[in-house]
């Protein structure tokens, strides 16, 4: 970590995303390389929720993942800053323990799709990121439970495995477990693509309160209620890529 | 992120003649972290494994170990003592046929008390109660205790080795293919104990797999291996999803998706 400025702002920028490329080099198939973006720049600060615009095979997901270090990137810096310390890390250096640490601490992701544990029960799913930051077992499951209620999730599925559950239930505990942990950068990949009109207004006002303690969102909403309710601004991914729109 | 590597390996090599096993390799293991190393058979793997446990001599290069008193030596300096030590309490071995880490022919409990006796516990009733402690944290029911190992299924004895291995409180692990041998819903169980018992233990493991799913479960970091190197490591989600190195590209496009 590099001590970036003792005095801390309370307005700074959280996420500092500077001249970011990525392609892929696909070696089964001769090593053709497929850019996706390139000179991608952009800050998020707290309260703010810039959401990525554009239509789908731009990149948009591929800016998340990156972020949240799941894609390695070619060229530029993701720096995250320390609301407290005012320390800045940069993830995109790749470093695994500092990626893991910054996940840890400062960043949350809600992918698109739930990845089931075979045996492992919605309940457990939920509670599990509060587990690993050391909240004792019962109260953990009580703050899994009250957030599963409020995402209208039946508390007869509470305890069975998300792997036989409709696409929306398993989209709401996915949202569920993204939302338990108060990260200061939270990254949002089309959270209501598959909710119903009732969870879906549930979605928004969960994001509304993240904005409103001061979280710097970041997100993919393809749907335009959601996006025209919660969005401060909005960036054209287009202006990045590398590649047509499929 | 302020804390000292457990375990770390420099320039390690075995060779079988002119043959390599493994070459080149260096990496570092921190506390509480589980490491795959994947590859497919003949990739070196094992090899690695076990000269990093003292199982097999390595032919040159490094293998650093935290001591509990924070010496980190070479395991090359070490001590017939000190080396029995770290083999019967600070590590664990949990291997691929359960035979190979039990002894068939005594009871479980005596299989879990035997840890204990080896570093000097003679209590018969402390010995027997914390064995008994043990099965059931594995899932294995009290009443067991005095069954052989022989009368089990393949998960029981998995599960049995498990409790073998960390009734002692090791601080790292390693495990050979621990699920390789059991049915898809056997694995599955031996799994979920696996990543509860690591995560609530703080244990380091270092695990050897060629199921990528496996290794996507339990660990945090991932270490690809090919013809005796590695090919690529990193982040375990990383590696998978964006895997970069044409060999891990092509073991990643060979899962089927669920």
């Amino acid at each position: 970590m590099v001590t970036d400025n003792p005095s801390v702002m309370a307005g700074a920028p959280l996420l500092s995303v500077e001249d970011v490329s990525k392609s892929f080099t696909i070696h089964l198939r001769g090593g053709v390389r497929l850019p996706v973006v390139a000179n991608v720049t952009f800050e998020v600060s707290p309260g703010e929720c810039l959401v990525l615009g554009g239509p789908s095979g731009i990149g948009k997901s591929s800016i998340l993942r990156m972020i949240f270090g799941n894609y390695a990137v070619d060229t530029g810096r993701i720096l995250v800053r320390d609301r407290s310390t005012g320390d800045v890390a940069d993830l995109a250096s790749g470093d695994p323990r500092l990626v893991l640490s910054l996940r840890r601490d400062h960043i949350g992701y809600v992918s698109q799709f739930l990845r089931t544990i075979p045996r492992v029960s919605a309940l457990d799913v939920v509670a599990e990121p509060l587990l690993t930051r050391g909240v004792e077992r019962k109260a953990a499951s009580n703050r899994a439970a009250a957030m599963l209620e409020r995402l209208n999730l039946p508390s007869a599925l509470f305890n069975l495995p998300p792997a036989t559950f409709s696409g929306g239930e398993k989209q709401r505990v996915n949202i569920a477990r993204g939302f338990m942990i108060d990260h200061p950068i939270l990254l949002l990949d089309e959270p209501t693509a598959s909710l119903d009109e009732t969870n879906r207004d549930v979605v928004v006002g969960m994001i509304r309160e993240k904005l409103a303690a001061g979280t710097a969102i970041l997100g993919i909403f393809h749907d335009i209620p959601v996006r025209e309710a919660v969005a401060t601004s909005i960036l054209d991914v287009a202006a990045f890529s590398t590649r047509e729109a499929a | 992120m302020n804390s000292e590597p457990i375990l770390s390996v420099r320039k390690l090599e075995k060779r079988y003649g002119n043959f390599i096993g493994c070459t080149d390799v260096s990496f570092d293991v921190w506390p509480g972290e589980v490491v795959a190393i994947v590859g497919e058979s003949g990739s070196g793997k094992t090899t690695l494994l076990n000269c990093i446990s003292t199982r097999m001599e390595r032919s040159s290069g490094e293998i650093r170990y935290r001591m509990r008193d924070q010496r980190f030596p070479d395991l090359a300096e070490l001590g017939e003592a000190e080396l029995r030590f770290l083999m019967r309490t600070d590590w664990g071995f949990v291997h691929q046929n359960p035979a190979d880490g039990l002894r068939m022919r005594v009871s479980a409990g005596a299989n879990v008390g035997e840890r204990l006796m080896a570093i000097g516990d003679r209590n018969y009733g402390d010995i027997r109660s914390r064995a008994s402690d043990w099965l059931e944290r594995v899932e294995i029911a009290a009443s067991r205790i005095d069954d052989m190992p022989v009368s089990f299924s393949g998960g029981m004895r998995q599960r049995l080795q498990i409790a073998r291995n960390l009734v002692t409180h090791p601080r790292l692990i390693f495990m050979d293919e621990p699920t390789g041998g059991l049915d898809v819903s056997v694995q599955a169980r031996v799994l979920d104990l696996l990543r509860m018992l690591v995560s609530d233990l703080g244990l380091s493991v270092i695990i050897v797999t060629h199921d990528l799913g496996v290794a996507r479960l339990l660990s945090q970091r991932m270490i690809v291996m090919k013809s005796g190197r590695i090919v690529e490591q990193g982040l375990t989600d990383r590696v998978m999803d964006d895997p970069s190195h044409p060999y891990t590209q092509l073991l990643v496009a060979s899962i089927l998706e669920n």
